[in-house]
């Protein structure tokens, strides 16, 4: 069983955000791996090792997608460390500023042109935060489409995913024949830590870039140029006004109440 | 005039509020068109409550396999409309399947995506609230149909009623889109108190109630309220996650935000920022929640909670 997992490198949860031309400010800031992105790794390195395993250990593999700047090595290096077999980076400088269609684009070509049986991803990437990117690379590759998977079944024999579904609208079970492009939820399982052995194993193990050209994709397509939406401004919002805060001294719900009141809440 | 499409959304076979808020969206733009996708059988059912005064007229496409090849199949129909008809913009409601839809749809017909508008104006131009609350961006679609997700509660609906003209659509959908098959669904449970995104007020609990939710639920029955979590008190086991208010939970921006117990990590933040007024209960003086609350409490919620649901029960009765 051949997995993809596409991983995307992002600034930090905790660092102040800033857009400089309408496009993520990314050097300015931390980066790390989006943290919902390990989610993905840990379950497909679950997968693999229920069946056999991966790596010298079995016919597996785990395979790490990612587009980004060159510096997305280091977030890749930690997945790889996790476990995964190896990873393809596309980088390349007309990427800068694509929008999800074109990142769709650029994932999906890199997947379809290395004959796998199932994709993982994050449900959202805590930067852009629009949690489309896994349906459309299942909608470009015309692959089923298992995203928001609280629990993921793989029958290999039968070359069949099981999934729940978990969003507001309740709970799904949903099935599919490979190849299948899944995302899951964060509260799928608990990502494993990278041991001292994975760290050092990670640093040999084959990460290959790519750029727009050994993809086939026309650089009029991606980047700021090609995205088809465009951002016209972007300003900080001012920061809150101080409310008003009391300390409770056995009237703090009256008052809770009066000033619901008086705002004609209630 | 242009033509704009927006998704009516149901609940059951109940029309969710979020239907007029894209059609008060829409009539700023053009002409609305509604979108009505239907299990067989209860198309007028559904069409029928499409009633409001901006939209002129609804598209009804019955098909069983809208609910058991999920997105996909949805995403394919309302592509094959936007394709013949080439609207200034698809208007669908934030939300796992809205965005994803959209997504689907955006791809199908090369149009331009935006997602979690807060605001469109009639030129097109979208409003969104992104980095947790902390920028404001504006941003258009230059290609295509301008497809767009709007989260629920942005603007508040036009309630005039209307008669738009209901118009049967036949549906084929092709094999490509029934890769995956939905084998069975669980609907929410149904707790008599509204939904999360809809609701104008919101009261949420985390770590601070313990487990013990029942003084913030006894508060939100009072104000009608629907109940949120904390992402540590649904980690906990101690509240539904489909209640988890946050980044991988759900976004809301209802009138008034109760945050009780919850110490407001960035990820909840994300979640309740734009709620129009917050008020805060936490026993930690220093709880960055603080930070956002229009009106914050430093106390214990098992006795602040109690006196304020018999101060709202006393102006009731």
């Amino acid at each position: 069983m051949k997995i993809a997992v596409c991983v995307k490198q992002v600034p930090d949860s905790w660092a102040e955000k800033k857009m400089i031309g309408g496009v993520l400010d990314r050097q300015g800031v931390d980066a790390v791996l989006n943290d919902l992105d390990e989610y993905a790794v840990e379950e497909a390195l679950r997968i693999v090792e229920a069946n056999g395993g991966n790596g010298e250990a079995g016919p597996n593999s785990v395979t790490l997608i990612s587009m980004g700047p060159e510096r997305t090595t280091d977030a890749v290096r930690k997945a790889l460390s996790m476990g995964a077999d190896a990873a393809i980076i596309v980088t390349d400088p007309a990427l800068a500023g694509s929008d999800a269609l074109a990142t769709s684009r650029v994932l999906a070509k890199v997947i379809a042109d290395g004959d796998f049986d199932l994709v993982f991803c994050g449900t959202e990437s805590t930067d852009a935060r629009m949690s489309v990117v896994p349906a459309m690379i299942a909608q470009r590759l015309a692959w089923a489409q298992l995203t928001f998977a609280g629990s993921v079944k793989v029958d290999v024999d039968s070359k069949t995913t099981t999934i729940t579904r978990v969003t507001e609208a309740g709970v799904d079970t949903m099935s599919a024949k490979f190849p299948a492009v899944i995302s899951v939820v964060e509260k799928i399982n608990e990502p494993r830590y990278p041991s001292f052995k994975g760290i050092m194993a990670a640093k040999k193990k084959p990460v290959e870039i790519r750029n727009l050209a050994s993809l086939g994709i026309e650089s009029s397509l991606v980047g700021t140029v090609g995205a088809w939406s465009v951002v016209d401004d972007a300003t900080p919002r001012p920061p809150k006004a101080a409310g008003i805060k009391i300390v409770d001294d056995g009237n703090g719900g009256n008052a809770l109440v009066d000033f619901l009141v008086e705002k004609k809440l209630i | 005039m242009s033509e704009v499409f927006i998704l009516a959304q149901f609940i059951g076979d109940k029309i969710a509020k979020t239907t007029a808020e894209l059609a008060t969206c829409g009539a700023r733009i053009g002409q609305v068109t509604a979108i009505v996708l239907a299990p067989p059988g209860s198309g007028s059912a559904l069409a029928s409550q499409v009633t409001s005064e901006a939209i002129s007229k609804v598209l009804v496409m019955e098909s069983a396999d809208f609910a058991r090849y999920g997105v996909a199949a949805s995403a394919e129909v309302i592509a094959h409309k936007v394709n013949e008809h080439k609207p200034a913009a698809l208007l669908i409601t934030s939300s796992a399947f809205g965005k994803e839809l959209a997504g689907c749809v955006a791809v199908l017909t090369d149009s331009g995506l935006i997602t979690d508008a807060v605001d469109v104006s009639s030129d097109l131009v979208a409003t969104q609230v992104i980095f947790g609350g902390s920028s404001t961006v504006h941003s258009r679609v230059t290609h295509g149909s301008a497809i767009i997700t709007l989260r629920p509660n942005s603007f508040s609906p036009d309630v005039a009623e209307g008669s738009p003209e209901i118009v049967n659509v036949s549906v084929a959908i092709s094999d490509s889109a029934k890769r995956a098959e939905v084998i069975s669904s669980q609907p929410p449970v149904a707790e008599g108190r509204p939904e999360l995104t809809e609701a104008q007020i919101i009261v949420s609990g985390g770590r601070g109630t313990n487990g013990d939710f029942s003084a913030v639920e006894t508060f939100a029955d009072l104000l009608g309220a629907a109940v949120g979590a904390s992402r540590a008190a649904t980690d906990a086991g101690w509240y539904p996650h489909s209640h988890q208010v946050g980044q991988t939970g759900k976004t809301v921006s209802p009138q008034l935000y109760v945050a009780c117990g919850i110490s407001g990590a960035i990820q909840h933040r994300a979640g309740m920022q734009t709620s129009k007024t917050v008020v805060v209960i936490n026993k930690d003086p220093d709880a960055p929640i603080f930070e956002l609350a229009d009106f914050g409490v430093v106390g214990d919620l098992f006795s602040v909670l109690p006196q304020a649901s018999e101060g709202v029960k006393a102006r009731k009765s």
